[in-house]
């Protein structure tokens, strides 16, 4: 199969929805001429015109809250954040907003958006351009928050995302873009709310998301070689979460560890945790639930400071290997 | 200018040995930046950073109306030649710069987050506007001091569409702070002009919604911005409120380390070069070329030592990691 980026799969998904529904625009800080801070619009300025690619002054909320406005009138607008981190600007409309109108409104309204988001540390952008905050979105019913780990899901998952009558969170990450992998060209979904058994092995589950995805499976490669076979499971979608892969394979593994760049402290993985911990797959356990996650720090400008703050692949290993030796 | 240095000031405005160290800081922030963009393209630093050529009139004239050290900054992401304007240490900038443990930030902050607390200097920004609420209760607490302080705050023309600007000026208006509000317009947000940005001719036409006086001056020319400056200073030094300052200037270079700037044409960017704020204010107090060139020297020897400064500086300890998170 043709192999191509995640930032062109993700164009490829935008292009494809535009081309085929009048309804879908894009709107955000860049996206025009410049194409996208990360180059994932390039392009789509030539083919769509201004008013479908839409740029915007600097005005975070503003773009939040155009998005709610079109999408409860008729249209499926997908907003870019050019940090995730700039979200927080935009923190009433879709939490406030987005997320409670439809149930506020007795379940009479949608509201289909996305807002995609590049997020994530490792290019050195430092602590306000660099961070993960996809809990705080788990954390509010009514919104959707999807995080791909892979250009054909990015596609998938995008396509997905802009057909969902509900508002998406949509997190990318930054290490991720330039990032290759075998895509359809056709049109596909991926479904929201499938957890996906990336690799199967059978002496420790792996729970991870977005670019620990990746980590996690250049680790099981190291460790395949020393004898022991990592499963690894990504959630794919937070919200709403398919726990049945992951208790599944707690349940085939006996022990399970949870990687994600996030900061570990009422990060995503605490609700992993708990979810395993009240399933049936409880009594299989054999060892405790570990997570590996993002310091409890913000994300330092320096490379070395920087990378040691978030979980590297000789973490993901050493944890691993700990945890399968029962050495915790 | 034959007139006013005949009275024997430069501009009507500058003594010799001002104007002078005028010149110097701006060889120097230009060196600064020339160094930057050098040490990026070779991979020296990673992340990014936002190169302020073509803007240092705006930087030198600001804080020399100003009482740098003892006013307090707020600075902007294409800060670089704010800080160094404001009196700070291009050594220990550098290493910030580079992440080194020697600098300004102990290598946690990087180009965009140098700040030098000790000298009032709040730090540069990451966010576009975030400074500005910030500088409400700067203003707040230069009143409940009752010290004869200011806040310098700077922004971009993009910074002035963020709710933060209107909350601001509006709030800093209300309570008569003494905050100065320097937008440094150069013509465009990452890739938007400000001419689709706004519907108003002047970003300082802003300024009359909240009832507060707004200028526009052009930025590339030192003693003009130096004048409007002076005039803002003591109209908010003597305890009238906050006053809005436009700057219009232009910058060389891309937004950040990857900008093919197809939003603009080369054309536009030659006149503006040609507006170039160094070779203009050396003209002003009749400096010749080749002493120009003569100062660029050394201004470019300061920058060298100071990547020495920064190269022979040890990284962070890895060990200490969780430092400075909390107090
Ligand atoms: C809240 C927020 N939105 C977007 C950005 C990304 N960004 C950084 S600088 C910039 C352009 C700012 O334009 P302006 O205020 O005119 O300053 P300039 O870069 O031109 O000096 C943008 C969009 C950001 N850092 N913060
Ligand atoms: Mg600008």
């Amino acid at each position: 199969m043709r192999e191509i980026t995640y930032v062109e799969a993700l164009r490829e998904a935008i292009r494809m929805a535009m081309e085929k529904d009048p309804s879908v625009f894009v709107i955000g800080e860049d996206i025009g001429v410049y194409g996208g801070a990360f180059g994932v619009t390039a392009g789509l300025i030539d083919q769509f015109g201004k008013d479908r690619i839409i740029d915007t002054p600097i005005s975070e909320a503003g773009i939040a809250g155009a998005c709610v406005g079109a999408a409860l009138t008729g249209m499926r607008p997908i907003g870019e954040m050019q940090f995730s981190d700039f979200v927080v600007l935009a923190m009433e409309q879709l939490t406030l907003q987005a997320a409670k109108v439809r149930f506020m409104f007795g379940g009479k309204a949608t509201v289909p958006m996305v807002m995609r988001l590049a997020g994530g540390s490792g290019t050195g952008a430092a602590a306000q351009h660099s961070e993960s905050l996809e809990a705080w979105f788990v954390h509010v019913p009514g919104l959707k928050v999807v995080m791909p780990s892979s250009p054909a899901e990015a596609k998938g998952l995008l396509l997905a995302s802009i057909y969902d009558d509900n508002p998406v969170l949509f997190f990318e990450h930054k290490l991720l873009y330039k990032t290759k992998g075998p895509v359809p060209e056709e049109w596909y979904t991926t479904p929201l709310g499938k957890s996906k058994v990336v690799r199967e092995g059978k002496h420790l589950t792996v729970v991870a998301t977005s670019i620990e995805v990746v980590r996690a499976q250049q680790a099981a490669e190291i460790l395949s070689k020393e004898g022991i076979e990592l499963e690894i499971i990504d959630p794919r979608t937070l919200r709403p979460l398919d726990m049945e892969p992951i208790v599944n394979s707690v349940m085939k593994t006996g022990k399970v560890l949870i990687v994600h760049e996030a900061v570990k402290m009422g990060g995503f993985g605490g609700e992993v945790a708990a979810q395993i911990a009240e399933s049936r797959a409880f009594g299989y356990l054999d060892a405790p639930i570990r997570r590996l996650a993002g310091l409890d720090m913000p994300i330092p400008y320096n490379r070395n400071l920087e990378a040691h703050a978030v979980p590297q692949v000789e973490n993901i290993v050493d944890e691993a290997r700990n945890l399968v030796k029962g050495v915790y | 200018m034959v007139n006013s240095q005949a009275e024997g000031l430069i501009g009507g405005v500058f003594t010799r040995e001002k104007a002078l160290d005028l010149i110097d800081t701006m060889l120097l922030v230009r060196s600064f930046e020339e160094n930057a963009e050098e040490m990026f393209s070779l991979g020296k630093v990673h992340g990014t950073m936002h190169l302020s050529i073509g803007q240092e009139g705006v930087a030198v004239g600001t804080a020399s109306a100003l009482r740098p050290r003892h006013d307090y900054l707020l600075n902007v992401h294409r800060g670089h030649g704010h800080f160094l304007a404001w009196g700070g240490d291009v050594n220990r900038m550098m290493a910030e710069f580079t992440g080194k443990e020697t600098g300004y930030c102990r290598g946690r902050g990087g180009s965009m987050h140098i700040a030098d607390v000790e000298a009032n200097n709040l730090g540069a920004q990451g966010i576009v506007g975030g400074n500005m609420p910030i500088s409400v209760g700067v203003g707040l607490s230069i009143k409940a001091h009752q010290t004869d302080q200011v806040a310098l705050c700077i922004f971009g023309d993009g910074a002035s569409n963020e709710g933060a600007f209107h909350e601001s000026l509006n709030m800093a208006s209300i309570w008569k702070l003494p905050v100065i509000y320097l937008c440094e317009n150069n013509a465009y947000g990452m890739s938007m002009s400000i001419k689709k940005a706004i519907n108003v001719p002047h970003i300082s036409d802003r300024a009359s919604a909240y009832g507060i006086p707004g200028v526009t001056v052009d930025g590339n020319d030192v003693v003009e911005v130096y004048k409007a400056m002076k005039l803002a200073e003591e109209y908010t030094r003597s305890g009238n409120g906050p006053y809005l300052v436009e700057a219009e200037t232009y910058r060389w270079k891309g937004h950040s380390k990857s900008d093919k700037q197809a939003y603009r044409t080369r054309d536009e960017v030659k006149e503006w070069m040609s507006k170039e704020p160094i070779q203009r204010f050396a003209k002003v107090i009749g400096m010749g070329e080749e002493e120009v060139e003569q100062r660029r020297l050394t201004a470019r020897e300061k920058i060298k030592k100071a990547v020495e400064f920064a190269e022979s500086s040890p990284e962070p300890a890895v060990k200490d990691i969780l430092e400075g998170v909390y107090a």
